[in-house]
């Protein structure tokens, strides 16, 4: 691989400052999952790598009041090992826990899996539905709080500024009777890239009609989508098979993908139908039991 | 431009060496440090030949960078036997001859040594899920799969003794 220098901050400050007065491409290396074989492969030539796993709170998960606050650089295995996040968020944690395989998991991390901004991430969607905010800090000490949604604007492409990058993501505390959950479908039994993924966010009142939801598809489009249309269907309404039927047109409306190796654009728009079904069934069957 | 100078502990060792930045872990094993069990078999990230021990959690060594071992605890295929005592999966692997050429078989030792070190009662469905960072392409994964589940059972065994 090219030469290329390499940084360990301490701080925030420390390296924010080491992306920002970088006079190259400067990267920042949480897991590395991306970002080694993107190296390896000659896609990217970054100058400067800068290692983010040294910043106390870069790691780790805490829960303060009910809501979580989620250190960048948290690698797959603590996101699922965590007992509190995968009761409140187990559609969040089974997202993470596709990606890639047991080993990636050692390492890949939530702000790594949302800033390489492939439109076929499987954390993305789960984290979008639960409306969960990214905590962005800039030179100078400059922080600034975003929905997660606002971060990729294009496949591989993110609004962040130079010298910027993510230190914590946070999850709302869920309401009674919310939940969510992530489906996707890949062609091989496991270690693929999705081919459409799933995240649904709802809430419910104690008759178990839905009062709140967040649709959110993957790897239909540049990006993945909100698909509001899908949850104005099932607002003010229980799982019954005319709201499926109206959630699964939703979806497919909001389908925009393209045709590849995994599938072609009309495979994936029927399956983005199915899927907004099954997982739309998961999320109410759990927020009933919350 | 300056090498790295890395101080990590492998397989229970105080180990230091110098590394450039862009040397994966996997080269610093294989080429500075003469541990050539890790196998480089994608350099992706994608077959697990590569797989190693970090802090307790398997990884690709081809998808970490040799500086980041830095105080860090590092586990590799030579030091899962104890001496010349073979771990039950390495013991269990020669048993049911769950290997052909072998190369395959460092990182899925590693791997299923950690998987045991986890949950010493996995399902063929875990073990298989687990493992599925792991390729083979001699093997079927037929005899590696009842080496695993035959190796976790002595082990459970053993423990309840």
């Amino acid at each position: 691989m090219p030469r290329v220098s390499f940084a360990s901050p301490t701080t925030i400050d420390e390296a924010a400052a080491a992306l920002a007065g970088a006079s190259g491409l400067a990267k920042v290396l949480s897991g590395g999952t991306d970002l080694l074989v993107q190296l390896r492969s000659g896609r990217i030539k970054p100058d400067l790598i800068v290692d983010m796993k040294r910043i106390p709170g870069m790691i780790g998960i805490r829960e303060e009041g009910g809501k979580f606050v989620i250190g960048a650089a948290t690698p797959g295995v603590m996101l699922s090992d965590h007992k509190a996040l995968e009761h409140a968020y187990p559609g969040i944690v089974e997202g993470v826990d596709l990606i890639g395989s047991q080993q990636i998991q050692g390492r890949a991390s939530l702000a790594g899996n949302l800033c390489n901004a492939s439109p076929a991430a499987d954390s993305v969607p789960a984290i979008i539905a639960a409306r969960a905010t990214c905590v962005i800090a800039g030179p100078n000490g400059s922080r600034r709080e975003v929905p997660a949604e606002s971060i990729c604007t294009g496949p591989g492409r993110t609004s962040l500024q130079k010298g910027e990058f993510l230190i914590e993501f946070h999850l709302p505390k869920p309401k009674p009777r919310q939940c969510d959950a992530y489906l996707r479908f890949i062609p091989r039994t496991e270690m693929d890239i999705a081919v459409v993924g799933c995240g649904i966010n709802v809430t419910l009142d104690g008759g178990g009609t839905c009062t709140d939801a967040r649709v959110v598809l993957g790897a239909v489009a540049p990006t993945t989508v909100i698909v509001e249309e899908a949850a104005q269907a099932l607002i003010g309404h229980k799982l019954d098979a005319d709201t499926l039927a109206r959630l699964d047109a939703a979806a497919q409306k909001a389908c925009k993908p393209i045709s590849d190796k995994r599938g072609t654009i009309e495979y994936r728009t029927k399956i983005a139908g199915v899927l907004a079904r099954r997982t739309a069934a998961i999320a109410f069957e759990r927020a009933a039991a919350r | 431009m300056s090498k790295h100078h890395v101080t990590t502990t492998i397989n229970g060792e105080p180990i230091e060496y110098l590394c450039e930045a862009q040397q994966t872990m996997l080269d610093v094993l294989r080429d500075e440090l003469g541990l050539t069990g890790s196998k480089e078999g994608c350099s992706s990230g994608d077959c697990g030949a590569c797989t190693i021990i970090v802090d307790g959690n398997i990884v690709c060594s081809c998808l970490m960078l040799g500086v980041e071992a830095e105080g860090r605890k590092v586990q590799t295929i030579e030091g899962i036997a104890e001496g010349e005592k073979l771990h039950p999966v390495q013991q269990k692997f020669l048993e049911h001859a769950a290997l052909q050429c072998g190369f395959c078989t460092p990182g899925f030792i590693v791997a299923a040594k950690a998987l045991l070190d986890n949950n010493l009662n996995p399902t063929e469905e875990e073990a298989r899920y687990w493992l599925a960072g792991n390729l083979c392409r001699c093997t079927g994964y037929d005899k590696i799969i009842r080496a695993v589940m035959d190796a976790a059972a002595d082990m459970r065994a053993e423990a309840g003794r």
